[in-house]
């Protein structure tokens, strides 16, 4: 593989996995209030 | 306590919806669409075009669909009737479409469980093409309406409807949340190990290389702008009521916006990790041939019910263990978008006539199970699929959408007030951002997308189908659901919606703050 291909790669599955785990863990830190 | 007052089911817990909201939006087209829409337009450069339209369109509209279904607590035309009494329409638009989406998307399961079978000693053998057409399809020469009907596909095909209707049937909690609990990680276990397989493949390298090589003059297409918006606005599953629908079922204190970035960028995750398998494998059949990656590499049904076969066929080892994950995933995807689908339809003719769950789920599931068992099965399946697949995308989902975002933003004037409603119950708050990004960039993207597959269509005949053949399967299609559509608008609801059922969340913010 390319430099380039590779790290786009990285960069992709950063972004965009780190963004799942960002918004998961954002998420979980603010349990819905009860009614 | 308020549920049973108000007598509209509910999700069991947030993770619950929020695995729901995952399966509606992974599907077929995260697998067999984006890796060759990635690929065809800038490799790894694509990915800047592709995360601004997630952030300026995909989760926007999330959160705009989550905020509709949850304030107005009902399917799409209920939720559109207190706007605008005429704005019902609009969701009889959606739920129209998820009708006719739901026939055919349900064939291409039917598909998927057979090869599913097909892959144990790869029984499509040595030419998959003339296997999927001749053998398996029996397509007809040339498209047309029904003329003889093929056993092959209507037994999967009537399966897959029992299993769908009988999950839908179960309800909300029992049903869609409990099957999107277990299929959603089942999913993702079955897809990682094909990864991973495709991964240690000779020549897997070749093919990530023309997945990730960027072409950064691709940024400066506009072309390549309108696809990355297709790929998100058609991946996330927005546009035809689904997440309005699903958002109804939350309860008052939900997290929209949180749930909204969580299933977003879980789909976009599963994107890249379908990008990963299929060029994994595309690369190592490109290596074996000894031709280029573009010799091989295709997208939709080509790329799942030929390429792969090819591939399977000529893998070193453990052919069939990978046939049966890779079709296995088509069919979990594919399941848990279909019963979203269908929930829109059943959930909005509850909502309308009253009806209990379960006659709705058998009268109006089965009319929409019957419809595709009738025309789909048959040697002109395929062309009347292809057909009415294109057209419903282009100028019915898209088009939706931008009547939505129009009439709700522009002339109802109601995003402020979706806005307060979010940031009333999420940690994430919303700020002028989301208003610009659904009131004048959506608008301007799915008018500019219309507006460029319009002038295609104008000037040649989708796949040069012939023309009579498109005034039906095409163009009637597309407007006979917005006929239907205003049709059934215009038949006044004997029930009554009263407001006191609306989560009002900045009225009650208002009296928590004041206690």
């Amino acid at each position: 593989m390319s430099a380039g291909a590779i790290i786009m790669m990285i960069v992709a599955i950063s972004l965009v996995w780190g963004g799942l785990a960002a918004a998961i863990i954002q998420l979980r830190r603010h349990p819905d209030r009860p009614e | 306590m308020a549920t049973k007052e108000l007598g509209r089911e509910q999700w069991g817990t947030r993770a619950g919806f929020v695995m729901a909201a995952i399966g509606s939006a992974v599907g077929l087209g995260n697998i067999w669409r984006f890796p060759y829409i990635a690929y065809d337009n800038g490799g790894g450069a694509f990915l800047v075009p592709y995360l601004v339209a997630l952030f300026t369109a995909g989760i926007p509209l999330l959160i705009f669909e989550y905020a509709i279904g949850h304030r107005y607590r009902g399917a799409a035309p209920r939720a559109f009737l207190p706007m605008a009494r005429p704005a019902q329409a609009i969701g009889w638009w959606q739920v129209a479409m998820c009708f006719v989406i739901g026939t055919y998307y349900a064939v291409i399961i039917a598909w998927a469980v057979r090869y599913t079978g097909f892959s144990i000693g790869q029984q499509w053998g040595d030419n998959p093409e003339q296997f999927l057409m001749s053998d398996f399809l029996q397509v007809a020469d040339a498209p047309g309406m029904v003329s003889s009907y093929v056993a092959g596909v209507a037994w999967p095909l009537i399966g897959v409807w029992v299993v769908t209707l009988g999950i839908v049937a179960l309800g909300v909690r029992r049903g869609l949340e409990k099957a999107n609990q277990i299929f959603i990680p089942l999913l993702v276990v079955l897809f990682l190990i094909l990864v991973v397989r495709a991964l240690f493949l000779p020549g897997a390298e070749i093919g990530l290389n023309a997945l990730f090589t960027p072409d950064w003059s691709a940024i400066t297409n506009g072309q390549v702008w309108i696809a990355a918006y297709g790929q998100i606005f058609f991946s996330l599953s927005v546009g035809f009521g689904i997440m309005i629908t699903y958002a109804s079922y939350l309860h008052r204190r939900a997290d929209l916006s949180g749930s909204a970035l969580v299933a977003g960028f879980a789909n976009s995750s599963f994107e890249i990790l379908a990008g990963i398998g299929v060029f994994a494998s595309v690369g190592f059949m490109a290596a074996k041939s000894g031709v280029a990656v573009d010799q091989v590499v295709t997208d939709g049904i080509g790329l799942a019910f030929i390429a792969f076969p090819q591939i399977i066929s000529t893998l070193p080892g453990g052919a069939t263990l990978f046939g049966l994950l890779f079709f296995g995933s088509l069919v979990l995807a594919g399941l848990t978008s279909l019963i979203s689908i269908v929930q829109v339809v059943v959930s909005a003719v509850q909502d309308r006539t009253g009806m209990r769950r379960g006659p709705s789920v058998a009268i109006v599931g089965g009319a929409i199970a019957l419809a595709s068992i009738l025309l789909f099965p048959t040697s002109e399946g395929l062309y009347i699929l292809d057909a009415v697949d294109h057209f419903i995308n282009q100028y019915g989902i898209a088009l939706a959408g931008l009547v939505t975002v129009i009439t709700v933003g522009w002339l109802l004037r109601k995003l402020g007030m979706l806005k307060d409603h979010v940031n009333a119950s999420s940690a994430v708050p919303l700020g002028q951002w989301w208003t610009i990004t659904l009131s004048v960039i959506t608008p301007i993207i799915l008018g500019w997308m219309t507006w460029d597959s319009l002038r295609t269509e104008l000037s040649t005949n989708y796949e040069d189908y012939p023309t009579s053949f498109l005034l039906i399967a095409g163009w009637g299609v597309v407007i006979g659901v917005i006929v239907i559509a205003v049709l059934i608008s215009l038949i006044p609801w004997r029930r009554s919606v009263p407001d006191s059922e609306h989560f009002h969340l900045n009225t009650v913010e208002q009296e928590a703050g004041s206690r």
